[in-house]
């Protein structure tokens, strides 16, 4: 641009400058307020136990590493490392059982025409809204029958039978977008569904299924009221659960090492956020699920 | 807008029915989507419909899991209207679902009306506004909260300073829940990103029109913003709703795991979870559930029928 602009369009862009700054302020509060939070618990990991209540400091005046030495103990016994593994199994086995089964159901709700499959369709999205509660005591009765708790297979057994409705739904959208010449190209080629599936729509899909993927890891992870009703044996505990007993032998008494876990055991979800935000927010925005 | 209502399923191309196959072509069809979805068709049969049989059945019985079920009628029901605890969770629940939900919807209109705008950067702040809802549920962050929240902890004291002084939150009856409510509202960024979508699909033009009449940017806000978002709107105003409702982990975990102080944040599913899992009475607790679906149930529909009355679809304006 030349230095011999007309006033009016001097006015319009410094008008415009101030505009963009106003609305950097503005965001940047609110992001303040939002962050604070997280912030606030990465500083407090490295303050001693007695300054994380009382002191008003985002950040330690002297930061100390007692806190996450103090994790290499244990609790009451058990390793940290533990809980971590049982957490990943548990996210780990989720993500594959959703992924696989959702898919295929997917599939077949959005490329096969079949008999009964509208109906199918809406039972499906009607159980998107149903609470989960009104199934958690006649579940928890049939796995305690089966003798199956206190393992996994409670927790994975729901997302290997693609009863994770968000997920279906998110899918059949996705696979309804693809262009259907190619799966009638398939057919045409001698493919059955099976081979358009696996070949075809499935590599096509993998917006969808990343989405589906680190959502699932993600709730598995932050998972609470699955392992509190059914795990009993402390080594079998998940991240949430170790955390839980860690308040519960402590207490106010290691707030410090409480801190440093909480931290600990956000890492992952964090981590898995920073990598994937683009993908994740899309597939929400797209899909209107959570 | 593919937000709010589903398409129907397509049908998946006349032409591949080709005539040859016939009748056998068909049939091969339906096996192949009966295949496909055995999973889905298992998981729904044993854990979903089963289950809702089982528990309407346990709600008119007397079951400690150890002897078998007694049929008891309605007294589960009788025992529960009148049960005092109880009525407390309702009152906790009502209070939080009609502070959370507004409040959190509020803010997450409001930032996304702030990134609707094209500015540098807007990916990254869309981005960290997100992050809360991913955590939020954790435990990690439930003791977070805790610990912010604490009596005599940063908020408390911070709000000292301005010379407000509520008594603690975490620690009195009066304020816990909103230390709740606070939680809730942080995580705003899913009901965000989906305001953010449908800010994105408002016609410019019409912004354009009525800038041409004249119309200062409140009178845009409601003339033309919210009809046009309403669908996006009521969408958001259905999922928070409803999950509040079910909020328990938060309860749970930050104001100590009996939901107190003074049942102060007795939530529903938190009286449930006692009554089920700590005092086996599985009979109340199935009871309880149903009151709870009914209750969503009726939320639901009323919602829907309110729709009519608000929410603006694009296709009943042409």
């Amino acid at each position: 641009m030349t230095s011999a602009t007309s006033p009016a369009l001097h006015t319009a862009n410094e008008r415009r400058r101030t505009g963009s700054i106003a609305w950097h302020v503005g965001a940047l509060a609110v992001l303040a307020v939002v962050l604070y939070p997280v912030i606030w618990v990465v500083g407090a990991s490295f303050k001693p136990s007695k300054d994380i209540i009382a002191s008003l400091d985002l950040l330690p005046t002297k930061p100390v590493w007692a806190n996450f030495s103090g994790l290499a103990d244990g609790i009451s016994g058990i390793s940290i490392s533990s809980f971590f593994w049982n957490s990943l199994m548990y996210a780990v086995l989720a993500v594959a059982g959703v992924v696989l089964s959702s898919s295929l159901t997917a599939y077949a709700f959005a490329k096969i025409r079949f008999a009964g499959r509208n109906l199918l369709f809406t039972l499906m999205i009607g159980t998107l809204l149903l609470p989960y509660h009104v199934l958690l005591i006649p579940q928890y009765v049939l796995f305690r029958n089966l003798e199956l708790t206190d393992t996994l297979v409670p927790l994975v057994a729901g997302k290997f039978l693609a009863t994770e409705a968000f997920f279906v739904f998110l899918m059949v959208q996705f696979m309804r977008g693809l262009p259907r010449e190619l799966d009638e190209a398939a057919k045409l080629d001698g493919c059955g569904h099976l081979r358009t599936y696996w070949s075809i729509v499935l590599p096509l899909s993998r917006p969808a299924l990343i989405t589906s993927a680190i959502f699932t890891f993600i709730n598995a992870w932050n998972d609470f009221m699955g392992p509190l009703i059914y795990l009993n044996t402390p080594e079998k505990y998940t991240v949430s659960l170790g955390l839980m007993m860690f308040r519960d032998q402590e207490g106010i008494s290691n707030y410090g090492s409480m801190i440093a876990m909480s931290l600990v055991a956000l890492v992952p979800v964090i981590a898995f956020f920073m990598a994937f935000q683009r993908y994740l927010i899309d597939g929400m925005a797209t899909s209107g699920l959570k | 807008m593919t937000l709010v209502k589903e398409a129907p399923v397509r049908p998946a191309g006349k032409r591949s029915a080709a005539p040859a196959a016939g009748r056998r072509g068909r049939r091969r069809e339906n096996l192949a989507g009966y295949l496909f979805m055995s999973p889905w068709i298992a998981g729904f049969l044993l854990l979903t419909a089963g289950p809702m049989i089982a528990s309407l059945y346990y709600a008119f019985t007397s079951y400690n899991l150890f002897t078998p079920p007694q049929w008891v009628g309605l007294d589960n029901f009788t025992t529960m209207f009148q049960d005092p605890r109880w009525q407390k969770s309702v009152e906790v629940t009502l209070k939080y679902v009609v502070v959370a939900t507004p409040l959190k919807l509020l803010l997450a209109l409001g930032v996304a009306l702030l990134l609707a705008q094209k500015r540098r950067g807007q990916g990254l702040y869309r981005a960290a506004f997100y992050m809360p809802s991913l955590i939020g549920a954790s435990v990690s962050v439930g003791f977070v909260w805790r610990a912010l929240f604490s009596d005599d902890a940063v908020v408390d004291r911070t709000q000292k300073i301005f010379g407000v002084d509520v008594g603690g939150w975490i620690g009195n009856p009066d304020y816990v829940l909103y230390s709740l409510v606070a939680l809730s509202i942080w995580q705003f960024g899913a009901p965000m990103v989906i305001f953010l979508a449908g800010l994105k699909q408002v016609p410019q033009e019409l912004y354009e029109a009525a800038e041409v009449d004249g119309a200062g940017p409140l009178r845009r806000f409601w003339n033309i913003t919210l009809p046009m978002i309403s669908p996006v709107l009521f969408f958001n105003v259905l999922l928070e709703s409803i999950h509040a409702f079910q909020v328990f982990g938060s309860a749970y975990v930050v104001s100590d795991t009996r939901c107190g102080p003074a049942d102060a944040t007795l939530v529903y599913t938190c009286y449930l979870y006692q009554k089920g899992f700590k005092e086996a009475q599985m009979g109340f607790a199935s009871a309880m559930a149903w009151t709870l679906v009914i209750a969503v149930a009726l939320v639901t529909a009323v919602l829907f029928w309110s729709q009519k009355k608000w929410v603006h679809y694009e296709e009943a304006a042409k």
